[in-house]
């Protein structure tokens, strides 16, 4: 065998991709770079992230870009691996010198290509939720979702409420589930609920009947359910097929329709905190991020023929913030920009308005979540909505 | 000692060298981030091949070596151990320089962690080999995905090895001077060359044990295994020896590439990894150490970049078919390329005489 | 631990156990013919299961999985067809890598024809609240659908393999491929048959779990897993061993749930499987001198 046609071989297709993979864009285009989970454990995620993205993108470059300049969007799709993940940011950093960085969709991701943006002075707008992403800050790095914590007292304060003392939680076992459990078992104590029992399921699983029965024997008044997967149904649909009739709460990961559909007559009466994106057009005039929400729920369900939800969301705002302190800072100066967007303050967006400082990479208050619940198949609000 | 044997190491090391020199003098030196990646990777493949290619034996739970390796040294070089600071074992390592403390914290020397890693590699290694190697066809392939799926729910359900998240901020790996395993932009040449040469030690240290006397002993088991019993091979601990080592290659490959990555996701020892290994051992043809090498570069490159987008299993899928279809004896092989043609050109000339025929009947 | 608690994991793990039993039937079938196992089984119950779901948005339910059988059964057809056929002296470790391409590409094509999100079939009586009570403890009338047709699935192929002029030349191709040549069998046609009938199983059984578990793109997969290690827990090509497997494993699952924490749950059966293979490697109903005459 010849190993120098194999080498030859190797070398020249790999020029030729180099080549090919040099796309050259417009020269004075602002280069942004989106990690997101398209396919993979994420994808439920990652998919609407991208369409999003991408619509919001076309969308300002046709109004006239951003300071007289296009947008120039690489969607990387990372497949919910780290590893992929960590390859891309290098790449779009060090090769596509992009100018900031929105994604990844999933926190394991985020944490491992956090400190690779910081060094290398790129902005990042994470769009998974995770709390550690943002705590401690870095300086280059921003996240679009709310803060677990502030889901789980708004859930805690509406358990209260309703006279529940002692819970059980179940969640999921991706970087989502694992964070608000930690949240939810932390912020428990001084809320003075009780967790009597804290589970976790896979996040293929088929059946959860098992796990809701050793609930069951532990008598708890409320089941909380924190996932971002399909399996959440099933947990609805088990709970009333075992007879487990307590009060569901589920996270802002219930924030798609679909999951409530799936669920159908059990999916009845699930309280769970959520961007008020999910309930667009029942707010008052008066509220500050009705109109963008309305037409962002417009625009999307239009252009992609699905239900709108909460994770694209995430995309849309990391696009705007970024586009705002642009505008803010006018010009493509990487520092001005961060410094502008450390200060934005009252900036609507879809996940809640946005205070963010230098403190605070988040920016995002518990009055950013509202109470939701699901009735005849639809979302409505469980308490009144401001 | 026959010296033939080292001109295609040598070959391979001036390519390495010369591809390193190309990205300098195009100012493309980013492209060596994942090629550095990629050489970690084709460790794995090529010692899955000597496994698969020369021993006969499929894995389908490599991705659980790479994640052993990885994860082990995560945790240890993470791990605070100001705990144990009264422990004799920790005087001992703090003493021979192995542990040192900074900022209230105690931390493990990168090399304690390294061997760590490999012992339990070993370890481990021998416990499942000895009963998965006298399965065969399918259920040695469910023996190993089986170890492969319990390792992935092991590191996916456990609060030390960080759950879905993975392990974060590992620590770069000081080897020896300025010698550093880490993934710093402006350790990117060094980083390239380490991880090459480790490829190219392993490689010289495979073709040695397929040359020699055990690697004629585990052609034979490949032929067939009685005939090789009757002639007194112990086939069973050839087949167990090659095990362990590709265990460790894959290994040591893991414990590297999360200093270079700064941690370590579930990802790492998820099925469809160890999957994507076999498919790279079957495109470079099973039996074929420079075949398995050039693949594993070449497609975990490719993959890397990212330049398949959403379709990069569907590839990975797609030449697993294709290559059993066209190319049993892998790509890499001038002979079979050709052969690989005419069957190809053949099967599409059978399709268009039958669609022909097609057309004149109605 | 109460009655009702017990009888409830019991309940439980017969839920999860009919699922394992049915997606490993159809694992048996393929190998009843070929000798081997078809690692895309777990791809045809996602296409049967989504294609149904299609069609019954334009036709009543029983129809759309009809139609859902059979065109999953001729993509199985035409599995055998562009691929099997052409191997040239197939060896079990280039089946198992072909099979396991056809499954990404499967699952990959399924996901662009398709999408990311989860879908699922109405149940077949009452809804997601109905659930029959037993003694205090509560199961879902769908799976009783599940074990009803699994039942169905074995009675019919048993009597298949055993009695038919067609299943008795499949089954004469598994144990020697020549033999049954020489015979006279077509063995080509005797594979492609059973690809047609494994896949038809395939859809059938994931129309029938699909309201309980949800279907989406990459769900055959984690299925596959867990019906081929019932399928060897209870003997290859053994249906009845299956679904005896399957329930075996549900049930182990479901009260290893009672008192370790869930998330070691596949982990644990994964140990127990691979421990039958060191001792038992011919399953739990499998001949042992039948899986030493096998070439593998």
């Amino acid at each position: 065998m010849s190993l120098k046609k194999v080498l030859a071989l190797t070398l020249s297709i790999s020029v030729c991709m180099a080549a090919a993979g040099c796309k050259k864009a417009p020269e004075d285009a602002i280069k942004i770079g989106a990690i997101f989970s398209v396919t993979g454990g994420g994808s439920n995620l990652g998919a609407p992230e991208s369409k999003t993205a991408k619509m919001l993108v076309d969308e300002i470059n046709a109004k006239g870009g951003v300071n007289g300049k296009m947008l120039d969007l690489i969607v990387k799709d990372s497949e919910s691996s780290p590893e992929k993940a960590i390859s891309f940011a290098k790449q779009l950093i060090e090769e596509e010198k992009v100018f900031a960085i929105i994604g990844p969709s999933t926190s394991g991701e985020t944490m491992k290509i956090k400190s690779i943006c910081d060094e290398a002075k790129v902005i990042m707008l994470s769009c998974a939720a995770a709390e550690v992403i943002v705590n401690p800050v870095a300086k280059y790095v921003f996240k679009t979702p709310q803060k677990d914590s502030h889901v789980a007292m708004r859930i805690f304060d509406t358990m209260k409420k309703m006279g529940i003392n002692s819970i059980g939680i179940i969640s999921d076992n991706t970087g989502f589930g694992n964070a608000g459990k930690d949240q939810l078992e932390k912020i428990a104590p001084q809320k003075g609920v009780k967790i009597v029992i804290s589970e976790v399921y896979d996040k293929k699983a088929t059946d959860l009947s098992g796990v809701l029965t050793k609930l069951k024997a532990r008598n708890v008044q409320a089941v909380v359910n924190w996932s971002i997967v399909p399996a959440q149904s099933i947990v609805a649909k088990n709970m009333k097929q075992i007879n487990l009739n307590v009060p569901l709460f589920q996270s802002h990961g219930f924030g798609n329709i679909k999951y409530a559909k799936e669920a159908g007559k059990a999916g009845e009466g699930i309280i769970f905190p959520c961007g008020r994106l999910l309930v667009a057009e029942q707010l008052p005039d008066t509220n500050k991020q009705k109109t963008l929400l309305v037409k962002y729920k417009k625009d999307y369900e239009a252009k992609f023929n699905e239900d709108v939800s909460t994770f694209g969301g995430h995309a849309y705002d990391a696009i705007t913030i970024l586009v705002e302190g642009l505008k803010k800072a006018g010009s493509a100066d990487r520092e001005k920009v961060r410094t502008a967007i450390e200060n934005l303050k009252g900036f609507p967006g879809t996940a809640g308005v946005f205070n963010f400082s230098p403190q605070d990479h988040n920016g995002l208050g518990l009055d950013s979540l509202v109470i939701l619940t699901v009735k005849d198949g639809k979302f409505v609000p469980y308490e009144k909505l401001d | 000692m026959d010296a033939g044997r080292y001109i295609p190491v040598l070959i391979l090391a001036a390519a390495v060298a010369a591809v390193q020199l190309f990205t300098l003098a195009t100012g493309s030196e980013y492209y060596l981030t994942q090629l550095t990646m990629s050489a970690y990777y084709a460790l794995v493949i090529i010692g899955l091949c000597t496994l698969m290619g020369y021993a006969g034996q499929i894995s389908l739970g490599h991705a659980g070596f790479f994640a052993i390796g990885g994860y082990t040294v995560s945790v240890m070089t993470t791990y605070d151990f100001s705990g144990f600071s009264g422990s004799a074992v920790m005087g001992l390592l703090g003493t021979l320089g192995l542990a040192s403390a900074s900022g209230g914290e105690l931390h493990l020397s990168p090399w304690v962690s390294l061997a760590a890693a490999l012992v339990i590699t070993v370890a481990v290694a021998f416990i499942i080999g000895i009963p998965i190697l006298k399965l065969k066809g399918h259920y040695l392939a469910m023996a190993s995905l089986g170890f492969g799926l319990i390792i992935y729910r092991i590191v996916l359900g456990t609060r030390i090895f960080g759950e879905a998240d993975g392990i974060s901020d590992v620590p770069g790996f000081a080897i020896a001077g300025g010698l550093r395993v880490s993934g710093s932009p402006e350790l990117r040449i060094q980083n390239y060359y380490i991880a090459w040469t480790l490829v190219i030690i392993g490689t010289v240290m495979l073709i040695n044990l397929v040359k020699s006397r055990a690697g004629r002993a585990l052609r034979s088991i490949h032929g067939s295994e009685e005939a090789a019993m009757a002639m007194g091979v112990n086939a069973s601990r050839y087949k167990l020896y090659v095990f362990v080592i590709s265990a460790v290659f894959a290994s040591l490959a893991g414990a590297f590439m999360a200093h270079l990555n700064g941690g370590i996701g579930p990802s790492e020892a998820d099925v469809m990894k160890s999957v994507k290994y076999v498919a790279i051992v079957a495109a470079g043809g099973m039996a074929n150490l420079w075949g398995a090498l050039t693949m594993g570069v070449l497609l975990n490159y490719i993959s890397l970049r990212g330049y398949l987008g959403s379709y990069d299993d569907a590839f990975f899928g797609a030449i697993l078919i294709a290559i059993m279809l066209f190319a049993p004896e892998g790509l890499i092989n001038p002979a079979v390329m050709k052969t690989a043609a005419v069957r190809a050109r053949s099967l599409i000339d059978s399709i268009k005489k039958k669609t022909g025929r097609g057309g004149h009947a109605s | 631990m109460a009655f009702e608690q017990v009888l409830q994991y019991i309940l439980s793990g017969v839920t999860n156990g009919s699922i394992y039993a049915i997606v490993a039937i159809g694992f048996n079938i393929v190998y009843n013919t070929t000798g081997i196992i078809n690692f895309a089984q777990g791809e045809f119950l996602m296409l049967g299961g989504m294609t149904a779901i299609s069609l019954s948005q334009f036709m009543p339910l029983p129809l759309a999985i009809l139609f859902a059988v059979i065109i999953t059964s001729l993509a199985g057809a035409m599995i055998d067809f562009v691929f099997i056929r052409r191997l040239r002296n197939p060896s079990v470790l280039m089946m198992i890598i072909v099979t396991i391409g056809l499954s990404i590409v499967i699952r990959e094509m399924a996901l662009h024809i398709w999408d990311e999100k989860v879908r699922s079939l109405p149940y077949f009586t009452g809804s997601e609240v109905t659930s029959i009570s037993i003694l205090g403890a509560y199961i879902s009338p769908q799976v009783l659908w599940v074990l009803g047709v699994c039942g169905l699935m074995v009675l019919l192929l048993g009597l298949f393999f055993r009695y038919t002029a067609t299943g008795r030349s499949m089954r004469a191709c598994s144990s020697n491929k020549t033999a049954a040549g020489l015979c006279g069998i077509n063995t080509g046609n005797m594979v492609t048959i059973s690809f047609m009938l494994s896949a038809a199983m395939g859809a059938l059984a994931g129309c029938v779990i699909s309201p309980i578990t949800q279907t989406q793109y990459d769900s055959g997969t984690s299925l596959a897993i867990k019906g081929f290690t019932v399928a060897i827990l209870g003997g290859m090509g053994n249906s009845t061993g299956a679904v005896v497997g399957g329930l075996l494993i549900g049930m182990l699952e479901s009260f290893s749930i009672s008192v370790l924490p869930m998330a070691y749950k596949d982990a644990i059966s994964l140990a127990i499987l691979i421990l039958i293979l060191f001792i038992r490697p011919s399953g739990l109903f499998g001949s042992r001198e039948e899986s030493a005459l096998k070439e593998f």
